[in-house]
């Protein structure tokens, strides 16, 4: 069955192309380099680590990526002949054959792990693509690679962000951090009053979600300090309505956050804007808006 | 109590500008001893969960083509196609676009967009074109770029709630029940729709106003 396992191994033979180019091409700043095989070998061989040899594997991701100054350089590049129209078409092939893969999938039982059908049918459209590439625009064999290399560069360490700021969470949860804020913020809330409890379990929620990144860390804080003891068994709030609306606020959260690097700083380093947090200033006026209706909502719904 | 440091560490961390990464491994450590935790018992904890979340980062295997693509020319085509079309405004097309995100989400293929799958070879360079279009020389390219990836995200965080098989769904029918409350996942992705309509009202309004603004731009130099 085609799973994670497969997937794996086309990201870590990516990384590591990658690494193998950065060295060819700037001997000199082996940061670079060092960072993308660190991760070639988290995807190839991970597993076969342990817990704690993955934890130094971390360690010396972090340290390369803090001392070991990493950074892009756009070098010239001799002219290619333009192509047409046609070049959209390798660029669509992905997400049509993310589509159809994830659809064809759930017919064939069997063949692809259904929990990773997406990404599975993601990379096979990603690899599909690739082959047009080569076979239409015969470029060198390591020129995909270069220009994937290029791009790579421009997001640099915050491409493993996302990934940290997960296992952090793990460690709030064995840290039992959930419960200490739960308690904490059980406090600020004013005795009886139910407008009261649902703004600060939405505002906590994006809070919650700014300072951790992602809103999955902030909802079992959230919902164990104020969600379930006060919305649901005080006020008698439905827990579809309140479990879903107060995620929807953590998400507003998300929206403002640099933390949350994948969304909101590796867009700016991929469109290479001025301003690394102006996507998070393009937002923020969606977000705060979003926010209010939310705590109206569940207000009213409760 | 003395767990909140770690919240502390991060809040600092990234206000001293610290690089984040070292502000999280710093702060899972600080996390763990508050909690009585010994630093190897820490470390293998994040490196479990380090490994069983690789799946975060596979999506930059879409770099060689898109870069590939690009080499020869897709950003400048993608252009030249949203000049062809007549009507097209940097607000019209990311209004289509946001409902696209927010409907492909909404059906669970929240993988099949995103910024470097469509936004920088496709979106980015069609907004900046409109923009500039519409007020020519008084565009603002960095904020038609800007624009762009957050409607790419307001579409995807809005509209993938209402599939039932996702990641935030899974997670809060978990907690739930936990708790002893079993939920059909349908009952919390219909709870997603009215924060969707919501989401595209606002944004949508947003994108309007960008457009109105562009017009002014253009009328007087």
């Amino acid at each position: 069955m085609i799973g994670l396992g497969f997937l794996y191994l086309v990201a870590g033979v990516t990384f590591a192309a990658f690494a193998v180019l950065s060295v060819a091409g700037r001997p000199r700043h082996p940061g670079n380099a060092l960072f993308y095989a660190l991760i070639a070998v988290s995807f190839l061989l991970g597993d076969r680590l342990g817990d704690l040899g993955n934890g130094v594997l971390v360690l010396a991701i972090v340290l390369v990526a803090t001392l070991g100054r990493m950074g892009s350089r756009e070098r010239p590049q001799e002219p290619v002949a333009p192509r047409g129209s046609m070049l959209f078409v390798p660029a669509l092939v992905i997400p049509v054959t993310a589509l159809a893969g994830t659809l064809l999938f759930s017919e064939l039982p069997g063949l692809v792990d259904p929990k990773q059908a997406t990404l599975v049918s993601l990379t096979l459209g990603v690899i599909l693509a690739l082959a047009i590439c080569y076979l239409w625009l015969r470029p060198a064999p390591a020129e995909p690679f270069r220009q994937g290399t290029r791009l790579m560069d421009h997001i640099g360490w915050a491409a493993i962000l996302p990934q940290m700021l997960a296992s952090l969470g793990a460690v709030f949860a064995l840290a039992g951090m959930g419960g200490v804020v739960g308690s904490l913020i059980g406090h600020v809330i004013p005795e009886g009053s139910v407008l009261g409890a649902v703004t600060v379990y939405c505002f906590g929620m994006a809070l919650f979600t700014v300072i951790m990144g992602n809103a999955f860390a902030a909802f079992p804080v959230m919902l164990t300090a104020i969600g379930l003891p006060l919305l649901i068994h005080t006020y008698g709030g439905a827990p579809a309505r309140v479990a879903a609306i107060g995620m929807l606020a953590g998400f507003c959260g998300t929206l403002m956050t640099p933390m949350a690097a994948n969304f909101n700083l590796v867009p700016a380093a991929l469109l290479e804007l001025r301003d690394r947090y102006g996507v998070i200033r393009a937002q923020i006026p969606t977000a705060i808006p979003l926010l209010i209706f939310n705590i109206v909502l569940l207000y009213w719904v409760i | 109590m003395w767990v909140l440091a770690g919240i502390v560490v991060i809040a600092a961390g990234f206000m001293l500008r610290f690089n984040p990464l070292l502000v999280v491994v710093a702060s899972a450590l600080v996390t763990g001893l508050a909690a009585g935790l010994d630093p190897g018992t820490v470390l293998s904890a994040f490196g479990k969960a380090f490994n069983d979340n690789r799946y975060i980062t596979i999506i930059y295997i879409v770099l060689p083509v898109i870069g590939i693509l690009e080499r020869h020319g897709l950003q400048e085509r993608a252009r030249d196609l949203i000049g062809r079309i007549r009507g097209a405004t940097l607000g019209r097309l990311l209004l289509v676009y946001l409902l696209f995100r927010q409907v492909t989400a909404a059906l669970g293929l929240t993988s099949i967009a995103g910024p470097a799958q469509t936004v920088r070879p496709l979106i980015a360079p069609m907004a900046e074109a409109a923009a500039e279009t519409q007020a020519p020389g008084e565009s603002d390219p960095e904020q038609a770029k800007a624009l762009a990836a957050a409607t790419d995200n307001v579409g995807l965080f809005f509209g993938e709630d209402i599939f039932i098989a996702i990641g935030s769904i899974l997670l809060m029918k978990g907690v739930l029940e936990a708790d002893g409350i079993d939920l059909p996942p349908l009952a919390l992705s219909a709870w997603a729709i009215p924060t969707a309509i919501a989401a595209f009202a606002i944004h949508g309004t947003r994108l309007l106003l960008a457009d109105r603004q562009l017009r002014r731009k253009a009328r007087k130099p």
